[in-house]
């Protein structure tokens, strides 16, 4: 018997929401385990490859530093790469910082927002913490993609059309009612 | 009445004389995507989303009148192409965070978006700094998500009377500005018709949202345009 295809995953400026909808496939997580083998991915842990893979699943768009050198990472180690939800396609709700000066949102979380105790009125500047972007990029405006699955978060069916479909070596156009972008 | 016929992508069609093409489409049960051209309105020619080819040459089918023996193109792949480069640069000129926006689901540009299969923007995402109005007590204007088809402000005109909304500036700075300081200055009413005039989330009232379940809503299940389509085919 053939290896099968190796799958990878990962949330970058995403919420899980996506990952949760990959869950809700309910009964068919487990075709989907017979159909391909996971590799790195939050669903098992592993947090970095181990073989090269056939398709990686990216959720989140690139807010980070990090960020962009993990959806490099998976872009060489994947031979498809596929953006899932509204965060990696068009930036979501992490993009609506793109049109506010970096600085002032920090200085709105860390010193200015109703709340905040900061007496020393520092800003987190270690470097531990991934160095965030001045505005977050849609994983396609990084790398390239090669499918998209819109949505927030895009219905479980929508992710298993695509999924089969890629496999199978026939990605399809969405059925109208599993196209979604909320 | 005078009638006229002329040809859709080669299918036979009757007009009334100065009929217009996207008219005399929809009595013929052929759809025709369109966005600021909206029923009641006079129409614009502005948007450009209804572009057909009239003997070769593209107009906007819904200024453009129907004329005796006239060749028009439609559901080209050339003209699919021009109409969905329209909806993508709509999307990627404004701030669309259909997730959490309470037209999504009723939505015309969603829908044509949706009708045309989008699954991810062609250009690069603009994220333009722009205004959000609260000031009225029953209606908002978001700016975010105004696409510039000017029909609230025919509405507003022409059937409301009342003249709130007027274009300013040109080009890529152009924007819908309210006669007054801001809205609450304006005689705007929750139900005038140039609220219900807009295609899209940007004016809206206040209070109303989410109101429908997902997948009860309009656009839901079937395509935008599939009511006009339907007609044909009876
Ligand atoms: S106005 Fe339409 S396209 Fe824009 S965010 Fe709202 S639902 Fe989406
Ligand atoms: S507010 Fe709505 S109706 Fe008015 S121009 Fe903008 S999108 Fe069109």
């Amino acid at each position: 018997m053939a290896a099968k295809p190796r799958i990878a995953t990962v949330s970058l400026a995403g919420c899980f929401g996506c990952h949760m909808s990959l869950l809700d496939l309910d009964e068919r997580i487990l075709k989907l385990a017979e159909l391909v083998e996971f590799d790195r991915s939050p669903i098992n842990d592993y947090k970095d490859f181990r073989a090269r893979c056939a398709v990686g699943v990216v959720e989140g768009g690139c807010c980070t530093e990090e960020n962009v050198h993990v959806l490099e990472r998976f872009r060489k180690q994947c031979d498809l790469l596929v953006s899932i939800g509204e965060c990696a396609i068009s930036g979501g709700i992490p993009a609506m910082r793109n049109n506010i000066p970096l600085r002032e949102c920090l200085e709105e979380a860390y010193l200015k927002s109703p709340g905040v105790y900061n007496p020393g009125g520092v800003i987190p500047n270690d470097p531990e913490i991934p160095l965030l972007l001045h505005r977050l990029y849609p994983c396609h405006e990084v790398v390239k993609i090669d499918l998209f699955i819109p949505g927030c978060p895009p219905p479980a069916d929508a992710i298993w059309d695509a999924l089969v479909s890629l496999l199978a070596g026939r990605p399809a156009a969405p059925a109208y009612d599993r196209l979604k972008y909320d | 009445m005078k009638t006229v016929t002329f040809t859709i992508d080669g299918k036979i069609v009757r007009a009334d004389k100065g009929q217009t093409i996207l008219k005399a489409a929809e009595a013929a049960g052929i759809y025709i995507p369109r966005l600021c051209a909206c029923k009641d309105l006079v129409p614009h020619g502005s948007c450009r989303v209804c572009s057909v080819r009239v003997n070769g040459r593209i107009q906007a089918s819904c200024v453009q009148t129907a004329a005796e023996g006239a060749i028009v193109e439609s559901e080209t792949d050339e003209l699919r192409e021009y109409r969905r480069n329209i909806i993508d640069m709509l999307f990627v000129e404004g701030n669309h965070f259909c997730m959490f926006c309470e037209k999504s689901g009723f939505c015309e540009l969603q829908a044509l978006a949706y009708r045309f299969g989008i699954t991810a923007p062609k250009y690069r995402l603009l994220y333009p700094k722009r205004d959000i109005d609260l000031s009225h007590p029953e209606v908002y204007l978001d700016h975010n998500r105004c696409i510039l088809c000017g029909r609230c402000v025919r509405a507003s005109q022409d059937l409301d009377r009342k003249n709130v909304f007027q274009f300013v500036e040109r080009g890529c700075r152009k924007r819908l500005q309210v006669n007054g300081e801001a809205l609450s200055d304006t005689d705007l009413r929750a139900a005038d018709q140039a609220v219900s005039a807009c295609p899209v989330g940007a004016l809206m009232r206040k209070r109303v949202g989410y109101a429908v379940p997902v997948g009860r809503r309009p656009y839901d299940e079937v395509p935008i345009g599939r009511d006009i389509e339907k007609k044909g085919e009876e």
